[in-house]
């Protein structure tokens, strides 16, 4: 397949035009930080964007869903019957999204889709949604995507990956999925050899200027005991106030909790994001807690990503690389820190 | 494939009070599809998750036995918001239920081997379903002796105690039935903890294999019980509990180290506990 060049005005004009096969998401400025929101939300497109502060899992995964609902009205015929709630899987278009996230659906696929259980809300999300990725010419000091598997212009779980070429995009088409929206969006030119050699050279400088280094190598050697046992988690738990902040921010972090709500005489089973950063989520009914103190939560969340998950998948940490947790935490632990920290213990 | 969130609806048949202090109920449930019953095929050690529209869900252990046709049956103890709810609720209501849910004691590896069960309080509920499984005479031949020591507090305590006292009576099942203490001078079985009494009714771990369900406490103190007798830790097999939701190894809630006490349990060897993060 050849690459495609668009001016950036034709680009975002066309996205404006696609808009009756596909409800089109893209970057837009929110106060200070980016955010994704609908192509015709009425704020512009800004395609200049490091990355958004929320990842966008909630388009795949809302942070609070309508599952079922119910009736509990006694003189229904289907009273107290849960039933599946109404939704609409239209196809969708997330266009400007970072690797570091789309790799993030990737990494999160395997808990959703499995041999044993598929959850239908996000397989069926999932399944109608493209990906149209956006390279990162200036990664942040905080990414290390490179270090995890992915790339600034890695196009792992993308379905087409835009270059900007400063007045223009170069659009790389990588799956069927991705063929099909850019037919749709139309226009564009085929790109000459010069621009195909820019956006090479683009990607190249984009590697070489990200710092971080994070070694995960030794992970899957260690004894889990050994690391879980090891004497560093108070000192790395010390700061942390369990504010939750890097679980919500993170693209990979995948629990959630069940609640029932009712108004009156009709009633809906939600699910929202949750975290094990709160002592809540493993309070048992007796009182007893298996996780009261603060440092087992830390703990747990770094033994999750970066060892729970390498040995039960055996395919990598549960970390894009994407440094969201590392930005937005307002103590400043450094997830790059403790995997050091980590994959050099020795028991 | 089926949706696994969506809970099979059911009418609740019977409501028993277990325990003198009125803290323990046995609801049974019949499906009001009749073919859901065959969907939620089990097998004794699994549970399933009780759900009731406008309040929620939560895990409890099946309590009866895949032997026992036209109903399920679970035992709730009464401690917070949905269980207390589910308490009040009469015979007649309709709720859900989602299930069966986790994997189930080692019946294959029971086979041929003394089956040694050891409970205490009310997670007797899994190893009622298992005694009655086993009792079946399609299945009693498979297994050599069946041992089993339950304790409660108190006599009131108990639970199942018509079927108890019926279980007493036989010669296929060797019970022997303890209280921590009582005023009753008419208390035929034993007085102390089950640790205690596992420790002098329990002579041997020849082909055998232990089951054990209780309090954290009761546990730990039958362990060693257990070793000393020379159990080895794959033939020492518990069933564990954590705060859940999905039931089913996605919502990420119950790990304990990589292992999901909802999918990969909540039934566990001892050999496999001890590799496994102590959190729980
Ligand atoms: C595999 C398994 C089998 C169980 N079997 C039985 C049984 O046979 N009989 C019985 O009485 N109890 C059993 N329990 C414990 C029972 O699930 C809790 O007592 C119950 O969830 C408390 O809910 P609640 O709404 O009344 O309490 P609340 O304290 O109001 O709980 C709120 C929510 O927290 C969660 N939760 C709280 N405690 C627990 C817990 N210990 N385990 C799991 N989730 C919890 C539930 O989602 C619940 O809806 C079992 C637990 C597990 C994990
Ligand atoms: S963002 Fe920082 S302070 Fe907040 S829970 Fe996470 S590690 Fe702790
Ligand atoms: S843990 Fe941090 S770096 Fe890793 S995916 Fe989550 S937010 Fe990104
Ligand atoms: S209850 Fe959801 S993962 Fe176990």
């Amino acid at each position: 397949m050849t690459d495609k060049i668009f001016t950036k005005d034709e680009w975002l004009e066309r996205l404006g035009g696609v808009k009756g096969d596909y409800k089109v998401f893209v970057p837009v400025k929110d106060g200070d930080f980016h955010m994704f929101a609908p192509i015709d939300s009425g704020k512009k497109p800004d395609f200049s964007y490091q990355n958004t502060r929320l990842s966008p899992k909630g388009l795949v995964y809302p942070q609070s869903e309508r599952i079922f609902e119910y009736s509990l009205d006694k003189q229904d015929e289907d009273a107290f019957i849960v039933k599946e709630a109404p939704k609409d899987y239209a196809p969708q278009a997330v266009v400007g999204i970072r690797p570091c996230d789309a790799q993030a659906f990737q990494i999160v696929k395997i808990n959703f889709d499995n041999k044993e259980f598929r959850d239908p809300w996000w397989v069926q999300r999932f399944e109608s949604s493209v990906l149209i990725g956006l390279g990162c010419n200036e990664p942040c000091d905080t990414c290390f995507c490179n270090s995890v598997g992915g790339g600034p212009f890695s196009e792992k779980g993308l379905d087409a990956l835009l270059f900007d070429l400063g007045d223009a995009f170069l659009v790389r088409v990588i799956t069927e999925k991705g063929q099909a929206f850019v037919d749709k969006v139309g226009g564009g030119a085929e790109a000459a050899q010069d621009a195909v050699d820019k956006a090479k050279r683009l990607a190249l400088e984009a590697e070489g200027r990200m710092t971080s280094k994070v070694p995960t190598d030794k992970l899957k050697d260690k004894v889990v005991l050994d690391l879980f046992n090891a004497p560093f988690w108070d000192e790395v738990a010390f700061a942390c106030i369990n504010c939750g902040t890097c679980t919500y921010l993170c693209p990979t972090c995948w629990c959630f909790d069940i609640q029932d709500e009712a108004y009156g005489k009709q009633g809906d089973r939600l699910r929202n994001w949750d975290s094990c950063m709160y002592p809540l989520f493993t309070l048992h009914g007796s009182g007893h807690n298996p996780r009261d103190k603060k440092f087992q939560r830390v703990r747990q969340r770094f033994m999750h990503k970066l060892k729970y998950y390498v040995d039960k998948y055996g395919d990598g940490v549960q970390c894009s690389g994407c440094g969201r947790c590392v930005r937005y935490c307002p103590v400043n632990i450094d997830i790059r820190k403790v995997c050091a920290r980590m994959n050099a213990y020795e028991g | 494939m089926r949706n696994p969130y969506l809970p099979y609806p059911v009418r609740i048949d019977k409501i028993t009070t277990e325990t003198v202090d009125r803290n323990l109920k046995t609801f049974r449930f019949v499906f009001l599809n009749p073919e859901d019953e065959e969907k939620f095929a089990y097998t004794p050690g699994q549970f399933a998750e009780l759900s009731i529209p406008g309040k929620g869900e939560i895990p409890i252990g099946i309590a009866s036995s895949p032997t026992e046709k036209g109903f399920v049956a679970f035992t709730v103890n009464k401690v917070g918001l949905v269980s207390s709810y589910l308490h009040n609720m009469q015979e007649g209501e309709v709720m859900g239920i989602r299930g069966p849910l986790g994997n189930w004691y080692p019946w294959d590896e029971m086979e041929g081997q003394n089956v040694i069960i050891v409970g205490g309080g009310f997670a007797f509920t899994t190893l009622r379903s298992s005694i009655i499984y086993m009792l079946d005479p399609q299945n009693r031949p498979k297994f050599k002796d069946i041992i089993v020591v339950y304790g409660a507090r108190n006599p009131g305590m108990l639970l199942y105690r018509d079927e108890l006292a019926a279980w007493e009576q036989r010669d296929d099942i060797h019970m022997h039935i303890t209280v921590d203490g009582t005023d009753d001078p008419d208390w035929k079985y034993n007085v102390g903890f089950v640790p205690a009494i596992t420790e002098k009714k329990i002579t041997s771990a020849e082909d055998a294999i232990a089951i054990v369900c209780g309090p954290p406490i009761m546990i730990k103190f039958t362990q060693p019980v257990l070793e000393k007798l020379g159990f080895p830790p794959e033939k020492i097999i518990l069933s564990l509990e954590m705060r859940m939701k999905c039931g089913i190894g996605i919502c990420g809630r119950c790990n304990i180290g990589d292992q999901y006490v909802c999918k990969d349990g909540p039934v566990f060897s001892l050999a496999k506990l001890k590799k496994m993060p102590p959190e729980y």
